[in-house]
């Protein structure tokens, strides 16, 4: 095979972390090549790189032998790279054509396009309708209109950044279809992730990168999940401990809760319904954009419902607000660290009374008592390893999984009786992750209920008693975990959505 | 009290001038507002228009030149804020008002020796016997070349942002500016030039204030006009053909209130010259009462700070 | 290449020092200015800065006014800063303190000739109903429509300005006054005035209100749960709505709050220094509150510094204009290039720049 990309010796520093340093790999046509590493191991700063969104500060690549140095994406996408998102580069009001027009060089008029686009996603399996706002697509659809968009410039490379995050296991098989359908016909694949069985599946080659630094390479299909595993973190990790226990008299009950959207694209609440024991862990999991915000939002008061919709131990609580709910130790950790779970120009004072002035008494009749607050925040770096100098720190000067421990900890110090986490580990390394996981384990094992609310399925599988999907808006009836095949999930999380459909149609 | 004396036809023609320069600064707000920056400076850019327009007109003696000057000094004053907002990343609120704040002043003193000057009378368009027509011609055909401007802007600006890749690609940068980046368009460029378009425009509406509709040189004379412009592109729900309608009814509103003030209807006058104001604020509140999808055609990313990180 | 880099943690110095070179900025631009309208620029800078103050052939009569003019502006502007930390845009201000000083005026006018201790009390309980009425008209809109509050809020001040011209050529208007527009002069109707509480300082109730509300608003703003609420929901709306934060009702309290101070900024104006409703009552301290509100960095006693620093630009201005002959808009167009300049200057607490290499590849 020969070489489509070489990329050597690629260094990028950013003020006070070398996010790549001296990087050198090479792909090769028709291959499926996987960047593995944690997050903050630097895959996103390599990548971006390779489409000429960051110039690097040291090294050169070459495509097809040539010297390839993109100024600008549009360079990039000239030379044949072409790359879908993690988080889509997509408007959500425009329509599929329009997304599709502006991520290429010279567009046909639209109708032409929505022509070509029709013809494409049919070759390739992905049904879509050019003239749908992209706003009301799901999260596998709208990942179609990234994917369709490369497709139409005939890419010789293509890359993807952790594109089955927002994916149902069914999806993930037809996706995986497509690329390699791709690369049977001489496109190479830059494939991005941290799931190791879809790397051991889907690719041919692995370059590791831990810190920045490429650590090993080696043929996914060769090692085990584990090894790959260890390549990554560099480390063997600890998995979490759980003691097992009787289930707990039913806390949390949730009936028929319906709720609206209150902004155009979001989702709705559809009909919900579950129960919580004391002590138990149910986990829900869903591809995005299928309800999860709009549930936390439920369960914490930000978005009242119903008053008898949400009962706990008995008593209706639906209509309550935030801070009533965590009057009676209902409390909650939403998925945006910053900007929704915490201030990010305040400091860690403050956003420890943020949600903690009512059950740890940091006010009185209204005055801050901002030692007591302090010394809160105090408890929650030490109890949860939290890196920073000091609790004067604001929140955004703090590492995605240091704020996350504190955004978890600062709940999990209040003693609730019920916890709602959103994303819990979402973009956190993985020492971290294991550490939040276990706290909110070793919360259970006091007769706290929780509900983990994640993306993650392995993360749900390991640390969860019960699962239950969320897809559309709706809740599946609640299952327990032990037991639960793969296919058993995907089809809770709506199987293919509505691939299946276009397949049926062909 | 005389109601007869109002002519419908004289009326409606007086409306289309009285609503220009408010059309012509709501549509430049328009473009800006639809890449994504709220400019609330309008007002400052609408009088400093007024009176680069003024001046320029006095001393050529042509109101041609007078107009393209308005165009060049409130565009230049747009810079001001698109430096800071673009550039130094400054709160875009904040930075509208003191543009406005900032213009009243200059314009105050730009136009120190120009009170009480009367300006070069800019020509109606000859149309020939178009205008002879009954009612329409006196309507339609017997205005000065910058309402036509403006109409055809209207034209243009809808087609643009609804046909072109231009239009498409500004529309983007106003509805995810990150997602804009990525894929390569620079979005601080497109931002600055539909600041200074907005700018220009602004410019221009407040020097047909002054060259045309008034026409006279008075301190803090737009009166508003530039807040007008910015709740017209909310009642239009930014669209092109609707900022047309909205200026067009409020230009109604204030010369219906002239002509009753005229007559001498028994309301007390400062109810009728209240009027234009209270109208706006009524027209607000319906269109924000309205929580359908219209909003949607609000850029996302109306009034966000862009800064890229990469 | 000049790149801008965000700071982890805004910077403390920066948020001190920005303001201080933002008048410096000024000052140097002002010259420029100055010099461009032919007149001294150095003189001018003196005429403005230092002689209302040290000069001693002025200071007399400018001293006293210096509180007078700082009074209503701080006044307005601790209660604008409330809002414009909370993210609630009132820039209104301008129609609520003249609908404060009508109200309060009216109050007055309704007694006379009556003297009696608990007039002037009513007057100020009326001056801050008014305006507080004035700003609920945009608070209510937008709690109960998303109406935009800065746009309500500002049209109202054109109708205000109606309202104003309606009462000092009707029902407020001096039965014994000839004629000519304008109320009773209340500085000669003892029981409702406001005069100057101890000679030459300037200091009447509504500079005492000032300084008052300053105190409040600090204790407010870093010792309550309120005022945490408001710098909570300005910063991070999102986090506010999860910390149980109700946005409507801190858009009905800053809004009230504002609209409430600047009533009483109108009210005592009113009362005191300006003495009468008049068409022409009000002189923008609604809209230079605003550029005081952004010197003093929206923290009480920055505003108290700014307020005062932007009362002298407006004697030294006057003083230009009769020293000098620098025309009044020129000041106009100097507070507002402050504001520019503020603005401008405030990127680095937030962002460091880096000079240098960008390309290497």
């Amino acid at each position: 095979m020969t070489a489509l990309l070489k990329v050597q010796g690629l260094t990028k520093a950013y003020p006070g972390v070398v996010a790549n340093d001296d990087v050198s790999f090479e792909i090769a046509e028709g291959e499926v090549h996987a960047l593995l590493g944690e997050n903050g191991a630097g895959k996103s700063t390599l990548v971006k790189m390779i489409y000429g969104l960051v110039t690097p500060d040291a090294g050169h690549m070459t495509l097809r032998g040539a010297p390839y140095a993109p100024a600008e994406p549009r360079a990039a996408r000239a030379a044949g790279v072409a790359m879908v998102f993690q988080h889509f580069s997509l408007f959500d009001a425009l329509s599929v054509a329009e997304n599709i027009a502006l991520g290429m060089e010279n567009p046909p008029p639209l109708r032409q396009l929505a022509q070509q686009i029709r013809s494409v996603s049919e070759t390739y399996g992905l049904p879509l309708a050019p003239d749908r706002l992209v706003g009301d697509l799901s999260a596998g659809e709208r990942q179609r209109v990234e994917i369709l968009r490369c497709l139409l410039q005939d890419p010789r490379l293509l890359i993807m950044d952790e594109p089955t995050s927002v994916l149902t296991p069914q999806e993930v098989q037809i996706l995986f279809a497509t690329l390699r359908k791709l690369a049977a016909e001489g496109t190479a694949i830059l494939y991005i992730s941290h799931k190791l069985e879809e790397i051991r599946t889907l690719c041919d080659r692995a370059t590791i990168l831990r810190r920045g630094r490429v650590v090993d390479s080696c043929n996914p299909r060769e090692k085990t999940a584990a090894e790959l595993a260890e390549m990554m973190v560099g480390t063997r990790l600890a998995t979490p401990q759980r003691t097992d226990r009787p289930a707990g008299d039913v806390v949390l009950q949730v009936t028929s809760l319906d709720r609206p959207s209150p902004n155009p694209f979001g989702t709705s609440l559809r009909n919900i319904s579950f129960s919580l024991r004391a002590g138990e862990v149910l986990g829900i999991g869903g591809v995005a954009g299928n309800g999860q915000d709009e549930l936390l939002a439920a369960l914490s008061g930000e978005a009242p419902a119903r008053s008898d919709a949400v009962l706990l131990k008995g008593q209706p609580i639906g209509a309550l607000g935030p801070s009533q709910r965590r009057r009676i130790a209902v409390l909650a950790a939403p998925e945006e660290r910053l900007g929704h779970a915490a201030a990010p120009d305040m400091s860690l004072t403050e956003n420890a009374l943020l949600t903690a002035a009512i059950r740890e008494g940091l006010a009185a009749r209204g005055f801050l008592k901002w030692p007591a607050a302090r010394a809160f925040a105090e408890r929650v770096i030490e109890t949860f390893d939290v890196r920073t100098p000091g609790p004067g720190n604001a929140a955004r000067s703090l590492s995605g999984g240091n704020l996350q421990k504190f955004v978890i900890g600062r709940e999990v110090l209040q003693r609730p009786e019920v916890l709602v986490v959103n994303q819990p580990t979402w973009g956190v390394d993985a020492s971290a992750a294991a550490a939040i996981r276990q706290a909110l384990l070793d919360l259970t094992a006091e007769g706290t209920a929780v509900i983990v609310i994640s993306q993650d399925l392995d993360e749900l599988m390991e640390i969860s008693d019960r699962f239950a999907a969320l897809n559309e808006g709706r809740l599946s009836p609640p299952r327990p975990t032990a037991g639960l095949t793969l296919e058993e999930i995907g089809l809770m999380m709506g199987g293919a959505h509505d691939m299946e459909v276009a397949d049926v149609d062909r | 009290m005389d109601l007869s004396a109002i002519n419908p036809v004289v009326l409606t023609a007086s409306l289309m001038v009285a609503a220009t320069p408010i059309l012509l600064a709501a549509l430049g707000e328009l473009v800006v507002e639809k890449s994504g920056v709220l400019n609330l400076g309008v007002e400052g850019m609408m009088i400093t228009g007024a009176i680069c327009g003024f001046a320029t007109a006095v001393e050529t003696g042509s109101p041609t030149l007078g107009f393209l000057a308005a165009m060049a000094g409130g565009a230049a004053l747009s810079m001001v804020f698109g430096v800071l907002t673009q550039f130094l990343m400054s709160n875009q609120v904040a930075t509208g008002l003191a543009l406005t704040l900032f213009g009243l002043g200059l314009s105050a003193l730009l136009g120190q020796g120009y009170v009480g000057v009367k300006p070069p009378a800019t020509d109606r368009l000859d149309l020939g016997p178009l205008a002879d027509i009954p009612v329409l011609g006196r309507i339609l055909f017997s205005h000065d070349l910058v309402v036509y401007v403006s109409l055809a802007l209207v034209a243009g600006i809808w087609a643009v942002l609804r046909f072109t890749r231009a239009g498409l690609i500004l529309r983007a940068v106003g509805e995810n500016h990150d997602a804009a980046h990525a894929l390569g368009y620079k979005v601080v460029r497109i931002r600055l030039m539909a600041i200074a378009f907005g700018g220009a425009m602004a410019g221009l509406g407040g020097a047909y204030l002054s060259l045309v509709r008034v026409p006279q040189w008075t301190e803090g004379m737009t009166a508003g006009a530039g807040w007008i412009a910015l709740a017209i592109v909310v009642f239009a729900s930014w669209r092109a053909g609707r900022v047309l309608l909205g200026a067009y009814l409020f230009g109604g509103v204030v010369v219906l209130q002239l002509n009753l003030q005229a007559a001498g209807v028994a309301v007390p006058v400062e109810l009728l010259s209240a009027s234009p104001y209270l109208v706006t604020i009524l027209v607000l509140v319906v269109m924000s009462a309205d929580r359908g999808r219209a909003a949607l055609n609000a850029p996302a990313c109306l009034g966000r700070v862009f800064h890229a990180s990469s | 290449m000049i790149r801008l880099e965000k700071r982890p943690a805004p910077s403390r110095a920066w948020g001190v020092a920005a303001p201080l070179l933002a008048v410096t900025l000024t000052m140097a631009a002002g010259a420029g200015l100055f010099a461009l309208l032919g007149t001294d620029p150095l003189a001018a800078i003196r005429t403005i800065f230092w002689d209302p103050l040290f000069n001693e052939q002025f200071a007399s009569y400018s001293r006293p006014q210096l509180l007078v003019k700082a009074g209503p502006l701080i006044l307005i502007a601790i209660g604008l800063s409330l809002g414009f930390r909370a993210g609630v845009w009132n820039i209104g201000a301008e129609g609520q303190y003249i609908m404060g000083a009508v109200a309060g005026a009216g109050v007055a006018l309704a007694f006379y000739p009556l003297e009696a201790w608990f007039i002037f009390p009513l007057m100020v309980i009326a001056g801050g109903l008014g305006g507080w009425a004035w700003a609920m008209i945009p608070a209510i809109l937008k709690t109960r429509f998303r109406t935009n509050e800065i746009l309500v809020s500002l049209l109202l001040v054109y109708v205000a300005e109606q309202v104003l011209a309606s009462m000092s050529l009707g029902l407020m208007r001096n039965p014994e006054g000839g004629g000519f527009p304008g109320s009773r002069n209340l500085q000669q109707y003892p029981a409702a005035a406001n005069p100057e509480r101890i000679a030459g300082t300037g200091m009447h109730w509504g500079v005492v209100t000032a300084l008052i509300a300053v105190i409040a608003t600090y204790v407010l703003l870093h010792r309550h749960m309120l005022g945490f609420q408001i710098r909570l929901a300005g910063q991070s709306p999102r986090a506010a709505r999860f910390a149980g934060v109700d946005p409507n009702r801190l858009v009905v309290i800053c809004l009230g709050t504002s609209g409430a101070l600047a009533g009483l900024a109108g009210l005592f104006e009113v009362a005191g220094p300006a003495g009468q409703v008049s068409i022409d009552f009000n002189v923008g301290y609604g809209f230079t509150a605003i550029i005081v509100a952004f010197l003093g960095r929206l923290h009480p006693v920055g505003i108290l510094l700014a307020g005062l620093l932007m009362a002298l630009t407006y004697i030294g201005g006057e003083l230009a204009q009769f020293m000098l002959g620098l025309p009044a808009a020129a000041i106009q167009a100097f507070q507002g290039m402050l504001l520019f300049f503020l603005l401008g200057v405030d990127v680095l607490s937030n962002f460091r720049i880096r000079l240098g290499r960008r390309e290497v590849a």
